[in-house]
């Protein structure tokens, strides 16, 4: 009796230990690289976030590198500084292009870097240059609205 | 008739003073039973009995529940996603939802109806057979060598209980999601993936089972040491503690819900 | 012979009832000791009192010379191991055999290799006359039996002091003749003091060598069996022939008779 009682419990365990590794490895993903050192810091400003928030992914060719750190507002300049947290092995041209991208329809917004041409690297704390805010669906439908009333105008 | 409010202001009186004496008896009770944990860990086998009777009893109605649940998620998820059309995301839905509330707080009340009132009905009855108080005569601690092994029982079953339940409630969502109505296989994963982080959802909802497994364990043995000995006392408290149980199972889930998820 | 337990000018009460009120009692070491009365009269709290479980509002219970209603838990844990207590229904731990149960207090208590606590354990059940039920649980014994695995129990560690709650209820006159013997002879061979507790009066007599007579928390007869058998305190008359009517009267008081059928009323 006690026997069968032990092997119960241990199958109960490991079946409760592997469920938790399920969770871990296929449910979620696993790569907590973010999360401990082996990263640098790059900042970029920006005159609109849009819904980024803080931990949101850092892609480039559409493979995530790093992660949204941290979002400030800059008082004298007036836009929202972003401090990105990037995997050390991968280094990025000082003319790096940041954009703010939207994931999805469901509109969950990351960051895009596209690199350039230059032979320098951005190093811990370095500011990227050139960046691309966030698109604003108001604004864009505005513009459309705009663009297609002035090639109306423009027609008669 | 002002006899009789005065009556009831003194029966709403005592019966809070009377909450709140149980509150601080019940505090002690946990005090103690932690304090004297020691005889559980070193007489492991008398824990591993417990794990038996909370945990692995307890593992049939888990996996089925969780299968239903993770089903009944995925079906309404795909229902009302694909009004959007993102009837992917429904991997996301479905895995989110149970990882971060439904598996911690739905095992954990099933766990408070099957094992805690289980647990409760037992002390009580041990109270009311004497066999409590003829452990005392016979100089061994009632509540390091009862209480204590059925407590770390209960806690340490409690988090693994939640990861088959939201381990099977996700395949659950795969089987009625990909299998039965045909949403991508590959999309179903890959967007769970990139949308559940183990840190941020699943270790919230282990810790989050964890805090529920120790709140129903406490109850259900404090509930069972403190029942009157008689037939009605036993399932009082019985009732008591799966109420008080469920109770605090959701209350904990907001506070803990709260913290963890505020930034989100 | 010097007093194994002495209880001195003990008072006690549950809240405000007051249980108990300036009790003197002694137990020999060696004898066999009765405390009889009617329920509720504070017996059992008397035992209760003598093994540390409450706390006396008033005076001293020693036991062994040592003060028990003063000693921390540490001390009282130790002096309960020289005791040994039997419950009115015998209180086995259920999801335990027989012979579990009689182990259970050797394996706690002692450093002993498994299979000597397991050979004593047998013979304490030999003892009783039970070894042929060690692998039955509780539940499966009757209650003459459960009774006797108690008792084999209660004497695992040989205890020098043996309290019984109620140990004759509810049995058939077989087992009732068996626990009674055995308590007697049980008490002898362990060289122990035995206090028993019951209102079972000509099954005690037989056995006991001094009887304590309580009623209302308070002592009212004393004296060896022969004694308490020609007493002429009326109660202690009638508790031992058990006759219906004395200072214990048959009708409990109550209001007049005619009213109470409403013949009174009807008239008016």
């Amino acid at each position: 009796m006690e026997r069968t009682l032990y092997l119960w419990v241990g199958i109960f365990v490991c079946a409760g230990i592997a469920a938790l590794f399920v969770l871990a490895l296929k449910v979620g993903n696993a790569s907590a690289t973010f999360n401990t050192g082996d990263i640098y810091h790059i900042r970029a400003e920006f005159d609109n976030i849009g819904g980024l928030k803080a931990s949101a992914p850092v892609k480039s060719a559409g493979v995530v590198v790093g992660r949204v750190d941290s979002i400030q507002f800059d008082g004298k300049k007036f836009v929202a500084r972003v401090t990105m947290k990037i995997d050390k092995r991968y280094t990025f041209p000082k003319d790096t292009s940041v954009s703010i991208l939207t994931a999805g329809l469901l509109g969950e917004q990351y960051i895009g870097l596209e690199a350039g041409g230059d032979s320098e690297m951005l190093k811990e704390g370095e500011t990227a240059k050139l960046t691309q805010s966030a698109v604003v669906l108001e604004k864009l439908i505005g513009q459309f609205l705009y663009s297609k009333a002035a090639e109306g105008g423009e027609k008669k | 008739m002002p006899e009789r409010v005065v009556e009831s202001l003194r029966g709403v009186g005592h019966k809070t003073v009377n909450g709140i004496w149980r509150l601080g008896y019940g505090s002690a009770f946990f005090l103690m039973t932690l304090l004297r944990s020691a005889t559980s860990f070193r007489r492991f086998g008398l824990t591993i009995k417990e794990i038996y009777s909370a945990g692995v009893l307890s593992l049939i109605i888990i996996v089925v529940s969780g299968l239903f649940v993770g089903m009944v998620l995925g079906l309404q998820g795909y229902e009302t996603l694909q009004k959007y059309g993102s009837s992917e995301a429904v991997g996301t839905l479905v895995a989110l939802s149970l990882t971060r509330e439904l598996g911690p707080v739905v095992a954990g009340l099933l766990f408070a109806s099957r094992a805690g009132s289980a647990m409760t009905a037992e002390i009580g009855l041990m109270k009311a057979t004497e066999q409590i108080s003829a452990m005392e005569m016979m100089a061994v601690d009632p509540i390091a060598r009862v209480i204590g092994p059925r407590f770390w029982g209960g806690v340490i079953s409690m988090p693994l209980l939640a990861a088959i339940f939201s381990a099977v409630g996700v395949f659950g969502g795969y089987l009625i999601t990909v299998v039965v109505i045909g949403v991508d296989s590959g999309a179903f994963w890959s967007q769970m993936q990139s949308a559940v982080d183990f840190r941020h959802d699943i270790l919230n909802g282990i810790i989050k089972s964890v805090v529920f497994g120790v709140a129903v364990t406490a109850i259900a043995l404090f509930e069972g040491y403190d029942a009157p000995p008689t037939a009605e006392g036993v399932s009082g408290a019985t009732t008591r503690t799966v109420v008080t149980s469920s109770l605090a199972i959701l209350g904990l889930d907001f506070v803990l819900t709260a913290f963890m998820f505020r930034g989100i | 012979m010097e007093n194994l337990v002495e209880i001195k000018d003990v008072s006690f009460a549950y809240g405000f009832r007051p249980v108990l009120k300036g009790i003197n009692m002694a137990v020999p070491r060696g004898k066999v000791v009765s405390i009889m009365g009617l329920s509720g009269c504070g017996k059992t709290t008397l035992l209760r009192l003598i093994a540390g479980a409450i706390k006396p509002r008033k005076g001293e219970v020693r036991v062994g010379g040592r003060v028990i209603n003063r000693m921390k838990r540490e001390e009282l844990y130790a002096e309960r191991r020289k005791m040994g207590m039997l419950y009115q229904f015998g209180a086995l731990f259920t999801d335990m055999t027989a012979l579990e149960n009689v182990a259970f207090q050797i394996r706690e208590h002692t450093n002993l290799p498994e299979d000597m606590v397991l050979d004593l354990a047998m013979m304490k059940l030999n003892a009783v006359g039970l070894r042929g039920a060690h692998h039955m649980m509780p539940a499966e014994l009757s209650g003459g039996m459960a009774r006797r695995v108690a008792l084999a129990r209660a004497i695992a560690l040989d205890p020098t002091l043996i309290m019984y709650d109620e140990p004759f209820t509810g049995l058939d006159p077989i087992s009732l003749g068996v626990i009674s013997n055995l308590l007697r002879r049980l008490n002898d061979v362990l060289g122990a003091t035995s206090i028993v507790v019951t209102h079972d009066v000509q099954e005690t007599l037989k056995i006991v060598d001094y009887v304590y007579f309580m009623a209302d928390g308070a002592v009212v007869a004393q004296g060896t069996p022969d004694e308490i058998r020609e007493s002429k305190t009326p109660f202690v008359h009638q508790f031992v022939w058990g006759e219906i009517d004395g200072p214990l009267p048959f009708h409990m008081p109550g209001g007049s008779y005619t009213k109470d059928l409403a013949l009174e009323a009807a008239r008016a």
